[in-house]
């Protein structure tokens, strides 16, 4: 430990760490823009600046080490007039609509020009004029309220592997676009939404679908069924002003029936159904030398990913559908026929933590003779909206079940939204399969935490099964190559595209950080230890499902409703 | 030679390349097909095991790079100082207007493509524009056009010409 003097004051500071660090450590506040936690500085944007004595001009403190004895002014007058000036400088080349804007209220931008106070013109220039982006089903790109922090380029590139953005051009021209700055559907964009969480304005937002919702519960011949992913009610209340790791599932599904959805289900449910047949997959890829390693499918985003960019490895991907697509399927299915209601006239809807389920709601394996299993997918974000355009108040709210007959769940399947969360279910119920027995202890703890890669060996039946757990796609590109170059060790590898899963996924409440993530993991991990039903396979309903429709899983019927296949995706990737 | 196998000569002569060869592989590709094309990123891409939009990026960093192919006639417009004393600037203005594209841009019929340089050395023409290395001096806004009708009748005349030749054949 060594000392540093911050504005008079003494703090401590560990030798090796940023300004930046330290001074969050003391609670000293100190604005960014371009700063990722956990990523190498770039010290691009200044706006962290601090006036160090006996240097003569000023250090951006996100990049520069502390040393002993360092005495540091924050809040300067000096200081804060560099840091006013940039966010003037930004916002000369800034379009002028906030109130129109999608992040109205929760801009970085506008709260440090609120901060600086910056009431007056001081820079006018000529503003820049771009497109739009629209093409892509999932997120929606508009350059001209970029302010080019690059934190969405080093999210895609340095976190996700994906690299489908960079900036482009030089100087006042430059921008940050795709390859031929091509539209995001033509390029090797997953849809993860990643870049939407880190982006501090409104240059990268979902496309919303919030008006065709409303559309549809305006109509009198529309019944209009909504799912609700296992990770939303976790991070719901944190738009609502709540502190991390509150689960108000309960409260949800009853501001969704006052919002007029006729069925309200639980995702969670087909989160069990997706682990009968993923379980029974992985057993019978295991016993006839089927494709191994097995991987998990749930993920939208990362089954894009494995098509574009290793599509050599398609076969390894399980062929069920992800729990959102199996409600979907079943609800026009065996939903529609229970209730005698004509599928066409059915509107689906699932609440998502994440883009890219937009992405596979509009695939087109996903349609069964015109009818989409999934009709409209809103973000965590966008429920948040449409809770507040109905004014209702989540605090008053008293707390409402789930319908059947898709509205009971396994605390198993309520782990889906962590990472970890698939294959611990998943074990749970191959246990069960391959011994028919139950495992001893159902918590498996070498698959929980927010590590980035995972591994645990478990015994069933004679049988070492090895697994993995990967969340983040630059995680998992780097567990593909090895398993390109012959890694041949494992039966059974879960990916999730977000870091940290679902819980941090690219439709989830904007600004957080690592510690929010963590409670709201926790949160998850509270649920299962509360609840007495913690395995997909003891699921009432989903049982009834198999009894009355499906029959059993992997049948006829389970692989016409719940399977799909995947094709190689061709676009302008590096496919190294 | 096909552009595709344009492209591999190039990437043939830098075996085992790295990142730190993307410049000089863009520049080859440049000199010999005249612009830098998707297919040329996404072969570059595939070799270096380099993003696309990453190649992109650096292309489009440096003002040497085009990513159209060039005209028939290739017009560089001097914008060094002793034509912009002279009103370069209105000649590029009415050069943007007439050919109805932007610098860096190829019209669609591939006739013209439009360049701007810094001083081409002939300053005692100034202003002065080249057409395919030919230099045109003293040009004023109201000239041009019939700088550009030269040209265009002289590729008319090489289109019948070659059609007459054609015609023969048969």
């Amino acid at each position: 430990m060594i000392k540093i003097e911050v504005n008079n004051q003494s703090i401590e500071a560990k030798k090796g760490e940023t300004i930046l660090t330290a001074l969050k450590r003391a609670g000293i506040k100190v604005p960014t823009l371009c700063h990722m936690e956990n990523l190498a500085p770039t010290g691009a944007c200044r706006m962290c600046v601090v006036q160090v004595e006996g240097r003569p001009g000023l250090i951006p403190s996100c990049a520069y080490p502390v040393e002993n004895g360092m005495k540091i002014q924050t809040h300067s007058n000096r200081v804060l007039r560099a840091r006013k000036t940039i966010v003037e400088l930004l916002l000369a080349d800034h379009p002028d609509d906030c109130l129109y804007c999608v992040r109205n209220g929760n801009c970085e931008l506008q709260r440090l020009a609120e901060e600086f106070q910056v009431q007056q013109r001081r820079y006018t220039g000529k503003k820049c004029d771009y497109k739009v982006d629209m093409s892509s089903p999932a997120i929606v790109r508009d350059p001209a309220k970029c302010i080019l922090c690059g934190r969405c380029v080093r999210m895609c590139e340095e976190v996700q592997g994906v690299s489908c953005i960079d900036f482009v051009g030089r100087g006042s021209k430059t921008i940050v676009g795709t390859a031929f700055d091509q539209g995001l559907n033509v390029s090797s964009c997953v849809n993860c939404g990643q870049c939407i969480k880190v982006c501090p304005t409104g240059a990268l937002s979902e496309k919303s679908q919030v008006k065709q919702v409303l559309a549809a519960l305006r109509d009198p011949e529309k019944i209009v069924v909504v799912q609700h992913a296992p990770s939303v009610s976790v991070t719901l209340a944190e738009e609502f002003g709540m502190k991390p790791g509150v689960d108000i599932c309960g409260i949800m599904v009853s501001a969704l029936r006052r919002m007029g959805f006729d069925k309200v289900f639980d995702t969670a449910f087909t989160a069990d159904l997706t682990i009968m047949e993923e379980a029974s997959e992985l057993v019978h890829r295991i016993q006839t030398g089927g494709k191994l390693p097995m991987m998990t499918s749930c993920s939208p985003g990362w089954v894009n990913f494995v098509e574009k960019f290793y599509p050599d490895l398609i076969d390894n991907i399980s062929s069920c559908k992800s729990p959102q697509q199996m409600m979907g399927a079943v609800i026009k299915s065996y939903f529609a026929q229970r209730e005698g209601i004509d599928p066409t006239n059915i509107y689906s809807v699932s609440i998502m933590p994440c883009t890219a389920k937009k992405f596979e709601a509009q695939r087109p394996e996903m349609n069964n003779k015109n009818v989409f299993d999934v009709d409209a997918v809103l973000t965590t974000r966008e429920l948040a909206r449409m809770i507040r355009s109905h004014g209702l108040d989540i605090n008053s709210l008293s707390s409402d079940l789930a319908d059947s007959p898709f509205g009971q769940r396994s605390s198993a399947g309520k782990l889906f939204g962590a990472t970890g969360g698939v294959m611990e279910a998943a074990l749970r119920t191959a246990y069960h399969l391959l011994t028919g027995e139950e495992l001893k202890d159902l918590t498996l703890k070498p698959l929980r935490g927010l590590k980035g890669v995972k591994h645990m060996q478990v015994s069933i039946a004679g049988l070492d099964l090895k697994v993995a757990v990967v969340s983040g796609l630059g995680n998992a590109r780097k567990l593909l190559e090895e398993i390109r170059s012959g890694r041949e060790n494992l039966h059974f590898i879960e990916v999730m595209t977000c870091p940290g899963g679902c819980i941090d996924g690219g439709g989830q409440p904007l600004g957080t950080d690592l510690q929010a993530v963590r409670k709201r993991m926790q949160a998850l991990y509270k649920i299962d230890r509360d609840d007495h039903l913690q395995c997909s396979h003891h699921n009432k309903e989903v049982q009834r499902l198999y009894e009355e429709f499906l029959g059993e899983p992997l049948s006829e019927k389970s692989h016409h409703l719940l399977h799909t296949h995947y094709t190689q995706r061709k676009v302008s990737v590096n496919r190294n | 030679m096909s552009h595709s196998d344009e492209i591999t000569a190039v990437l043939k002569e830098h075996p085992q390349a790295r990142r730190d060869s993307l410049i000089p592989i863009l520049q080859q590709i440049q000199d010999r097909t005249g612009f830098i094309s998707p297919q040329a990123v996404q072969m570059v891409s595939d070799e270096l095991s380099l993003p696309t939009s990453k190649i992109y990026g650096v292309a489009t960093f440096y003002n040497q790079f085009r990513f159209q192919p060039l005209g028939k006639f290739h017009v560089q417009v001097c914008r060094g100082t002793a034509c912009h004393v002279k009103g370069s600037a209105a000649v590029l203005d009415m050069l943007i207007r007439e050919l109805n594209i932007k610098p860096d841009e190829t019209t669609r019929d591939g006739l013209f493509s439009l360049e701007i340089v810094a001083c081409i050395g002939a300053c005692g023409l100034a202003p002065v524009i080249s057409v395919n290395g030919e230099f045109h001096g003293g040009v004023t806004p109201d000239n041009i056009k019939k700088i550009l009708d030269s040209y265009r009748a002289q590729a008319q005349k090489d289109q019948s010409q070659n059609d007459a030749q054609e015609d023969k054949a048969k």
